[in-house]
Formats: structure tokens, sequence, C-alpha cells
């Protein structure tokens, strides 16, 4: 049995003084990440947070977020990323969702957060970080605990079947939904990844994906479980300055999304020294596979890992690298421990070539959706074996002959934008709350560097509305990544002969 | 040629932050860490200055130290364009 804070706390004690962290001009070791998570974890534990309460950490990638997460674990808690980029609405929906004890936010969003200290009631604990310049009576501040508590490791208090993190993704019904991952579901999916990557203590990762997407959060978590060095960043904002640091670090691992790539495969790479990549990993989306063989010739000394996943179950397939050449369309096979297989809608299994919904069993099928049974008896049902529970994706694909498999396309509308999900639903609730808006439909249009480019259709009621109105709006409520990118009025939407909006007419 | 720093808060405010009462931060402000600019806004930016003041980005120039607030941004287009510098 292992607990994911232990993760941090093996290597603080087989390795003390190597650098763990790298981030924002700050080179941590193993030692010091300890002691500040400790120092957090006894903090929480004073100002009256138990085994099993949500902390919610509302910060941009950053060594406070880092502290944040193991301090949350070790104190007995669960740890809640939201993505820095989300908007008070959401964010105090969230909070009020999963009932969070603590919240961890940015000084900058003081405010926002004085204001969800009043709205969500159970809330018992605002802590900020950095503090900021205009004191709040009411918040305490990250420095301060810093300062004033012990960082002697706590007791632990939680076994592997609690809950480790609840991680909130897009819903197909408009509200993001909290994954549930037990410390065994995260111990086994971060082992399971490590063992393919062949990841070793000298591995130097470079993360530019936020922690709230569970595959920038397990780059920290597998590292940490390995022992190795994170160079986490803020984003893929600024190419230049990622790869100037990847040369600086001789970063070993970089994983990415089509996005990424795409953006990568338009540079000028001949300046920089990446000779130290080891390997190149890719999930979120498919790879084109021009870029396969572009990126192949651009770091052939590096390996690359095309994958596929979902939250639900963290990680689902790999590609073995040796068998890129030949299936270069393919993300593979199970991960090492776990089993997939393709269904048809009666619950047979399908053969080669047939094509069906990828069903997921294994330890790293996740414990399903917080406060939400029947999305989660949706998504987990019974397994083979009585009382066990396998994944239905609901993700259709076909294999080949030899087992391996390929993605054809999700069986509901989810679009997928910079490799992450973005519900429609959740689009178009925010359109409705414009005034003005009496329709609105929200597809995804193929785009060459975001995968998919959000276009949003409207019809108004005769008010006066333009693109910058419907803009403006959206950026005040929405995450970037669901921003629409098009805009396009209409005089009406195609219906059904029920009346609902059609959305296969639209493009 | 218009103030600089005028054509990016203008540009910025129209086209990313889809603003009627123009760019309500200050010059210094950086973008990223105050969310004006999201990560594919950088490269609109990018474009922007291209087109603007007709000078050539090259990708090692789009660093924070060059791209992450209106005066920087103002500081690196009056470096590359004397006619940009002239105009301040």
């Amino acid at each position: 049995m292992m607990l994911v804070q232990e993760f941090l706390e093996n290597s603080a004690d087989r390795t003390p003084d190597k650098v763990g962290l790298i981030c924002d001009g700050h080179r941590l070791t193993y030692a010091e990440i300890e002691a500040q998570a400790n120092r957090l974890a006894n903090g929480l534990t004073a100002f009256g947070l138990e085994r099993g309460e949500r902390v919610a950490l509302y910060l941009p990638n950053s060594v406070e977020l880092v502290i944040g997460i193991f301090g949350a674990l070790k104190a007995g808690g669960v740890f809640v990323v939201v993505n820095h980029s989300t908007k008070y609405r959401k964010l105090a929906y969230i909070l009020n969702n999963c009932q969070a004890s603590a919240l961890v936010a940015s000084g900058r969003k003081a405010d926002w957060a004085e204001r969800l200290s009043k709205v969500v009631e159970s809330l018992k604990a605002t802590v900020l970080a950095p503090q900021s310049p205009e004191k709040s009576q009411d918040s305490l501040s990250f420095e301060a605990i810093q300062e004033h508590y012990s960082s002697e490791r706590p007791h632990k208090i939680n076994i592997d079947r609690d809950l480790a993190g609840l991680i909130y993704t897009s819903g197909s019904t408009g509200d993001p939904k909290g994954v549930m991952s037990d410390h065994s579901n995260v111990a086994f999916a971060a082992s399971a990844i490590i063992e393919y990557l062949e990841n070793r203590e000298n591995d130097i990762v470079i993360n530019v994906l936020p922690l709230s997407f569970d595959y920038g959060l397990y780059q920290l978590l597998m590292v940490f479980k390995f022992g190795g060095t994170l160079v986490l960043e803020k984003g893929f904002n600024y190419p230049a300055a990622i790869l100037k640091r990847m040369e600086g670090e001789q970063v070993t691992g970089f994983p990415g999304v089509p996005t990424i790539f795409a953006v990568l495969l338009q540079m000028d790479l001949s300046r920089y020294d990446l000779s130290s990549l080891r390997y190149l990993t890719n999930t979120a989306a498919a790879l084109p596979p021009s870029h396969i063989t572009q990126l192949g010739e651009k770091f052939p000394w590096a390996t690359l890992y095309s994958m596929y996943g979902l939250t639900e179950t963290k990680r689902t397939l790999y590609l073995p690298p040796d068998q890129l050449d030949q299936r270069p369309g393919s993300v593979g096979i199970a991960i090492p421990g776990t089993e997939v297989w393709i269904e048809d809608g009666e619950g047979c299994r399908l053969g080669p070539g047939q094509v069906g919904e990828l069903v997921v069993r294994g330890r790293h099928v996740m414990r399903g959706y917080w406060g939400d049974p029947e999305a989660t008896a949706a998504r987990y049902r019974s397994g083979p074996i009585a009382g066990e529970r396998v994944c239905y994706t609901g993700d259709l694909f076909r294999m080949d002959e030899e087992g391996f498999m390929y993605f054809v396309s999700r069986k509901d509308d989810i679009i997928k934008s910079r490799g992450e999900k973005v519900a429609p639903k959740e689009v178009e609730n925010v359109l409705y709350g414009l005034k003005g808006i009496r329709e609105a439909a929200v597809i995804g249009i193929p785009d060459p560097i975001l995968g998919q480019a959000i276009k949003a259709f409207v019809v108004t009621d005769g008010t006066e509305l333009s693109e910058a109105d419907v803009l403006a709006h959206c950026r005040a409520n929405l995450e970037d990544l669901m921003m629409p990118r098009y805009v396009a009025f209409c005089q009406e939407l195609p219906k059904t002969s029920s009346g609902k909006i059609k959305k296969t007419g639209l493009k | 040629m218009r103030n600089v720093e005028g054509m990016i808060r203008t540009y910025i405010a129209e086209n990313m932050l889809f603003s009627d009462n123009g760019y309500p931060h200050s010059d210094s402000a950086s973008f990223l860490e105050e969310g004006i600019v999201d990560s594919m806004g950088i490269l609109e930016l990018m474009m922007f200055v291209e087109e603007n003041f007709n000078i050539t980005v090259e990708d090692e120039e789009v660093v924070p130290d060059n791209f992450d607030s209106v005066s920087r941004l103002a500081a690196y287009i009056r470096s590359k364009s004397p006619v940009a510098a002239s105009a301040a």
C-alpha cells in the first residue's frame, strides 16, 4: 500500500538534498519541499481540516501549488486543483459542489477569495499565496503558515482507499464533474506510466501543462515518485523561453499535446541544443501522422510515445515506440497491468476491424464522480467479477489484427480543444446567460493548431448584439480554452422534429 | 505613426478583451499573470506586431521580457523599428 504523499516523503528520505522542483526561479530540494508541505499540512490541521475533507487549490503552476497538493494530502485531505483561468461563478460552483473545507488561492484573487468565504458555507479556512498587499481580515497567509507551523511530518491518518484528489472535467450536461481518485488509483496509474516510459531518477521532466489537468498533474506526481526533477512552467505561452529552459536544464522528458507540437514544428529548433531529450509524450488528442514524421526528423535521438486516456481512468493506452513506424495512427495497447476491449451496444465484445466502445479494466479505474451517482453509474459499470467496476469510455475505437487500438470518434459531442475537453453545453449555458440570446449552439471545427476550435451559432431576440459583445460575455465567464474562436449570427437554427436544436448541419 | 503604446492597448482591448471601455490595466501589468492575454494570445500579438510595425519577430524574441506588458512590448517594437522609435 502506498499513499500519494509518500511519493514525496520517500524521495525526501532517500535523496533529501536532490533538487526535485525547479519553478519561478526557485530550486527546491526534496527536503525543502517536504518541510514546506509538512508546515502547510500542520497549519491546515490546526485550522480544523479533517480526514477526507477537500482542499481547493486555485493557483497557477507554482511552488505554492505543489506544496498545496502535498500539504492537503499530508493533512489527510483531498486536493482539488482548479484551473487558474476559471472565472468566479464556476469556481464557486466547484467549491460548493465538492464542499471544500479549505481554499488556497493566489493573492491576486484576494477579493474573490473573500466573496467565496461568504458563499461557500463549508469553507473553514482561506489561505492566500502570496498574501495580497491589502491584507484581508478573513484570510491566512501562506508565508505566515510557513513561519509558524512545525516542519515535522504529520502522522498518517489515511489508508489507500481514501480519496487523494478530485479532478474536475467538463461534463456533457454542462456542469463540471469531479472525478474521484483514491490513493491506490493514483499510485497504480503513476507506477504503470513510469514503467512504460522507463523513468529513472536522473530524468528531468519539463511540465508546461496546467496541474488542474490530469496529464499535467501526473507529471508532478510521477517525478516525485521516481525521485527525478520537475521543471514546472506556467504554460507554453513563450515557446522560445521553454526551449531555452529545456536546453539549460538538460531536460530529458517533454510531455505535450498536439497544439504544443504544432507550434514547435513551426519553429527553427536548430538554434537550441535539445540533445538531452530522451522522450516526448503526446496524449489528449491524436497527432496527425505528418507531425509524427516531422517530430521524428527534428528529434531523431528522442523516443515518441503516442498515448490515449481520459481522466476517469487517467491513462488507458500507449503505443510502444517500436510500433510507431508501422502503426502511426494507433494509440496502442492497454498500459501495464490493465486490460481493454471493445463492446457493441449490447455488451458483446467485438473483434478486429469492428467499431465499438472502448471498455477499461484495472486498478486505474477511478472511483466515480463526486456527488453524482447517476453519471457514475453510466460511466462505471459492473465488470466480469462480482463487485468490480469497469469504465465505459464513451469513445469509439477499432482494433487491428494484432490488438492495437485506433480512436474512431466520440459517442457524445464533447469538443477537444488544445487537448482538453470542452462540453458544448457548458459554453451554450454561458451564451444563454447573455441578455438578448434566444438560441445558441456550439460545435468544434477542425483547426490546425488547436485540434478543434470552438464555434458558436447564436440567434438573438432582436437585441442589437455584436460579436464583441458575445465574446466579452464569454471572456467574463469561461476559461481560456473554452473561448469561442468564431461567432456566427443566424436567423434561426436547424431543429429536429421534436424541436431540439440539430447540430449536424452546422459548420 | 500613432503612439505605440496606444496601438497595443487598442488592439488588445478590441481583439482580446472585447472591451467597450478601452484597456483597463496599467501599461506595466503582466499580460499572463493578470490573465489579460492567454497562451494563444501571445501568438496573435506576434502577428499583430509583424503586420503593423513592419518588423520580423524572431522566435527567440518572443519571451516575457519583450511580450509580457504594454510597456515591454512597446520598448521591444521601438528597438526593432526606427519608424516606431521616432514616433514615440
